[in-house]
């Protein structure tokens, strides 16, 4: 599949938080998206997620057959979307029969972020970085092809960063394309890079927003 | 479409198994209110059990509400409702998986345990049947309306009594019907089939209504 977004444009609240953001992604790119918080960073992921309305511009979706755009990417928020009821078995198993094109099973997922053993734990007992590990297992248990990381690396020490850009290496070796914001630089092989700029407000006045 | 469906059918239900859940939150509401009744009428059983199918009735109307609010917040607020949007399934159906669900949790076992409930307001054995009947049609009209209110304040703090307010006024013809249909069921001069089959229609409509209408509000509510 191939993405192409021409002269993007976020409001957030009657603001204009950025605008002409162009970009073409083929299969195995990887976007880093940088820039201050605040910046619009997540809301360009919610636009490519087709959970916000662009300003102006188009986010164009092509050769990924008669899939529509959310059902060719995983997301992964600052949010981890997990159960804490429910163990992390029973949340990935969840994630692999709803997202459909099932890939690894969850156990093998959760064996590949090194958390074999919580398998029978409820999520709601693991730390932060455990859950957030737990979230990025969801990438394997679906075969999506577009995958959108909001901060990924968040909370991960650093062998789970090691592993994390494992994963994603391998998913763009696939034939993936990935879009992360960050503040940390990752450690990604010749990846494209866009900075993205408050547009230019005429009041001094004005403050951070989000 | 089926795998979906299931999958956060089974999920929910774990859900609701799992934390305790709102439906036995729900029955016990029911239960209290039901037992209140006999103490601010006076035990008068003849009076109890001509108003009884409506103190049952008003009784599962309110428990239905309880947990209502947490029926897309909950998700909404770990982020699960992002994931939900992802499906290769349409919105619609997502949250008929979770309506089935919630329903299966608090409106059946209400209806099943109305037979038990109808003892405390002196039911007679008919109007206990009646009950259980009008109920297993009628909740899940009330529990379709209240999906659309659980959308709509998805995302508000506080969404629970505003909820309560925004669907109850909507609930009224399911609650005629349904005291109406229960209280035929006992003698005079209307037959049963007449208000059941009315009930029957609401709860098909609410089911289409409920659907299409929470689906558009989760939709809407994203940016």
């Amino acid at each position: 599949m191939r993405l192409d977004v021409q002269n993007l444009a976020c409001d957030r609240g009657e603001r204009r938080i950025f605008n002409a953001v162009s970009f073409a992604l083929a299969p195995g790119d990887a976007l880093v998206v940088t820039g201050r918080n605040g910046a619009g960073k997540s809301s360009l992921l919610d636009i490519l997620a087709g959970r916000l309305e662009p300003a102006s511009g188009t986010v164009r979706l092509s050769r990924s057959g008669d899939r529509s755009l959310p059902e060719c990417l995983h997301y992964i928020g600052h949010r981890d979307a997990l159960k804490a009821a429910l163990t992390t078995e029973e949340n990935l198993t969840f994630a692999r029969d709803f997202l459909g094109d099932p890939a690894l099973p969850a156990h093998a997922a959760l064996e590949a972020v090194g958390l074999a053993h919580a398998a029978a734990l409820p999520v709601g007992y693991l730390s932060a970085g455990q859950r957030r590990r737990i979230a990025l297992a969801r990438l394997l248990v679906a075969h999506r092809p577009l995958w959108l990381l909001d901060e990924p690396t968040s909370a991960l020490d650093a062998a789970s960063q090691d592993m994390l850009f494992g994963l994603m290496e391998r998913h763009r070796a696939d034939g993936g394309i990935i879009v992360a914001t960050t503040h940390a630089p990752l450690a990604l092989k010749d990846a494209k890079e866009i900075r993205i700029e408050r547009a230019p407000v005429p009041s001094s006045l004005a403050g951070e927003g989000s | 479409m089926i795998r979906s469906f299931r999958a956060l059918l089974i999920r929910d239900l774990k859900l609701a198994a799992r934390v305790g859940g709102s439906g036995m939150m729900g029955l016990i509401f029911f239960l209290t209110i039901v037992t209140l009744m006999p103490f601010a009428l006076g035990p008068d059983l003849n009076l109890l059990s001509r108003i009884g199918p409506a103190i049952l009735w008003i009784a599962a109307l309110l428990a239905t509400l309880i947990g209502l609010d947490r029926l897309f917040q909950a998700d909404q607020e770990d982020g699960s409702l992002d994931l939900l949007r992802l499906a290769p399934v349409p919105m619609e159906v997502v949250v008929l998986a979770k309506v089935a669900a919630h329903w299966l949790v608090t409106g059946l076992p209400l209806a099943i345990a109305a037979p038990f409930l109808g003892l405390l307001v002196a039911l007679t054995p008919d109007a206990m049947l009646a009950m259980v009947v009008t109920l297993l049609v009628g909740t899940p009209a009330l529990t379709f309306i209240g999906a659309i209110g659980a959308a709509l304040t998805a995302s508000l703090r506080r969404g629970g009594l505003i909820l309560a307010i925004l669907v109850l006024p909507f609930m009224i013809p399911t609650l005629i019907f349904g005291v109406s249909a229960a209280n035929a069921a006992l003698g005079g001069t209307v037959p049963f089939a007449t208000p059941f089959l009315i009930l029957v229609a609401l709860s098909l409509i609410a089911a289409v209504v409920g659907t299409v209408g929470a689906a558009a509000a989760l939709r809407s509510g994203e940016s």
